[in-house]
């Protein structure tokens, strides 16, 4: 359980966007309405040049979201004590003002395999993930979030649903919750449940940061839509619509565009931006 | 029926697997190619990976061929570790390896090259000495000592592989003769750059990393190469801010 004495930053609830480096010279100067910055974990772990000097130089200025996306938090195996002690020691100096990760796995036999993939959500499953997230919280010394995943198919052996999982981890751990509200769409569509539903049964109160991003568009083998979530392109619509739906019953949440694919002139992302700002004003008072 | 995620790994690398049972779709039906989407992202993903990683290599292959060798490559050599910044580390190894390509002997020392350039971008940041530092008299030059920043690297290859680097980044770069070439890649703020080292240039720096004198591994290295060229050596590393300490220890009375 999560030591109450250890400090919990807050990133705004204004929107955010993924940082990439080709956007630093824009962003420094016209960033309204992006209030803070997401940054891939693992793109900042070495030793120095160009990365670290940026983000050096951005942390004066923007709150910073660190997103790590190769801890592996549901890997069956113990999580690898190199890796977090790189993580601690990046969120030591930085201080950023949220850290979070995946629900999901990616290294197994010393094989990392650069993919969030997909866990059945079992009560073995759940004893592990708890452990593992006790584990990075001790060691990174403060509170991470915890992501729901996109999926593409469903486990036989799962005996929870997604949102009554996440629920209980928070409850055992201490975590918070990151929303991506595109990976809700997704799922949902791919595994055909209401996308509201999950949305009402899911712990909105342990929310600390919402995502959005694009997502492609396919089929399985009969004929169904299988969303992919790509992170290449504008959100779309419905997902809008179900951003709406997650704030009007969560009030004002920190919102990040995330575009890691086919990354687009700051001009398009920063619309993305007011989009999100736009949503953030139109929640009731 | 429970999916170990050893299962679920072995499958994901080898497309010839049958995806695991146990894996589902809404109805209960078998998962198929929903399973695919994740094979999928770890190829495409690990392959993105290389192409940044060896731009001159892809561009010396063609990406299609690129993508192929990258195929076989990341099922060889899946990364060990999360920093997909230093991944690719056994690819010039592997190039060696490969039959097909024996006939383009260079493309391991051009890989070799790259990985070199990309450990310089990451690498820790240091505060290069003062051009002065070496204004000295010429007995105490050869008296010095010489720390350099982390950033340096020196490649060794019996190929002309910074012409051919040269020749496939930049417009107008004449062709390559066929004769090795020695690298030094230095970093002077945050961009790393290439430079052609002279005869025996890389002795000299091998020598003076053991913590030998200028004057010593001078010694030595013109033993070996009576053309070596001192000040050619010392200028591109002075002007690539290389050179983080100069120590002269005083001359015995």
């Amino acid at each position: 359980m999560l030591d109450n004495a250890i400090r919990s930053n807050r990133l705004p609830s204004a929107p955010g966007v993924g940082y990439k480096p080709q956007h630093f010279a824009e962003i420094l100067e016209h960033a309204n309405p992006v209030a803070w910055l997401e940054i891939h974990a693992e793109n900042y772990m070495g030793d120095g040049g160009r990365p670290l000097a940026q983000l050096r130089h951005l942390s004066e200025q923007f709150p910073i979201s660190v997103h790590g996306v190769g801890l592996s938090i549901g890997g069956e195996a113990r999580l690898d004590a190199d890796h977090l002690s790189r993580l601690k020691h990046l969120v030591g100096w930085l201080n950023p003002a949220s850290f979070s990760e995946h629900l999901a796995w990616s290294t197994h036999d010393s094989h990392f395999l650069n993919d969030l993939l997909p866990l059945p959500y079992t009560d073995a499953t759940l004893a592990r993930i708890c452990e593992h997230i006790d584990q990075v919280q001790d060691i990174v010394g403060r509170q991470m979030l915890l992501e729901n995943p996109s999926s593409y198919l469903a486990f036989e052996e799962s005996t929870w649903s997604e949102p009554e999982f996440l629920a209980e981890i928070t409850r055992r751990t201490g975590c918070g919750l990151l929303l991506d509200v595109n990976n809700v769409f997704v799922s949902a569509t791919n595994l055909d449940f209401s996308p509201q539903g999950y949305i009402d049964a899911y712990p909105l109160d342990k929310v600390g940061e919402i995502h959005l991003g694009g997502h492609d568009e396919d089929e399985d083998d009969h004929g169904h839509p299988l969303l992919i979530d790509s992170h290449g392109r504008e959100v779309v619509d419905p997902v809008w619509a179900l951003l709406d739906y997650v704030l009007e019953k969560s009030g004002p949440k920190p919102v990040l565009i995330e575009w890691d694919t086919d990354v687009p002139d700051w001009p398009v992302l920063r619309a993305e931006a007011e989009r999100a700002q736009t949503a953030l004003d139109r929640i009731p008072a | 029926m429970s999916v170990s995620q050893t299962a679920f790994h072995t499958a994901l690398l080898d497309p010839s697997q049958a995806v695991p049972d146990g894996l589902v779709d809404s109805s209960d039906q078998p998962a198929g190619r929903r399973f695919s989407v994740y094979r999928n992202n770890v190829a495409v993903s690990l392959t993105e990976a290389m192409h940044q990683a060896f731009p001159v290599i892809t561009k010396l292959l063609g990406t299609q061929n690129m993508d192929g060798l990258s195929g076989i490559f990341l099922r060889k050599h899946p990364p060990t570790t999360p920093l997909m910044m230093f991944y690719g580390e056994e690819f010039p190894q592997f190039l060696t390896g490969m039959e097909q390509l024996a006939h383009l002997g260079y493309l391991a020392d051009v890989a070799l090259l790259e990985l070199a350039l990309r450990r310089s971008y990451h690498a820790t940041d240091s505060t290069a000495v003062d051009a002065k530092a070496l204004a000295v008299s010429a007995e105490e030059v050869m008296q010095a000592k010489l720390e350099f920043a982390p950033s340096m690297q020196v490649i060794r290859s019996e190929w002309p592989i910074f012409s051919i680097w040269r020749f496939n980044t930049q417009d107008d770069a004449p062709k390559p003769q066929a004769i090795g070439e020695d690298v030094l890649v230095t970093r002077p703020e945050y961009d790393p750059a290439p430079h052609l080292l002279p005869a025996g240039g890389a002795d000299w720096i091998a020598d003076m990393m053991t913590g030998l004198t200028i004057g010593q591994a001078f010694e030595n290295t013109s033993a070996m190469t009576p053309e070596f060229d001192l000040g050619t050596t010392l200028a591109l590393l002075l002007q690539g801010g290389a050179i983080t300490s100069v120590t002269i220890e005083r001359l015995a009375q």
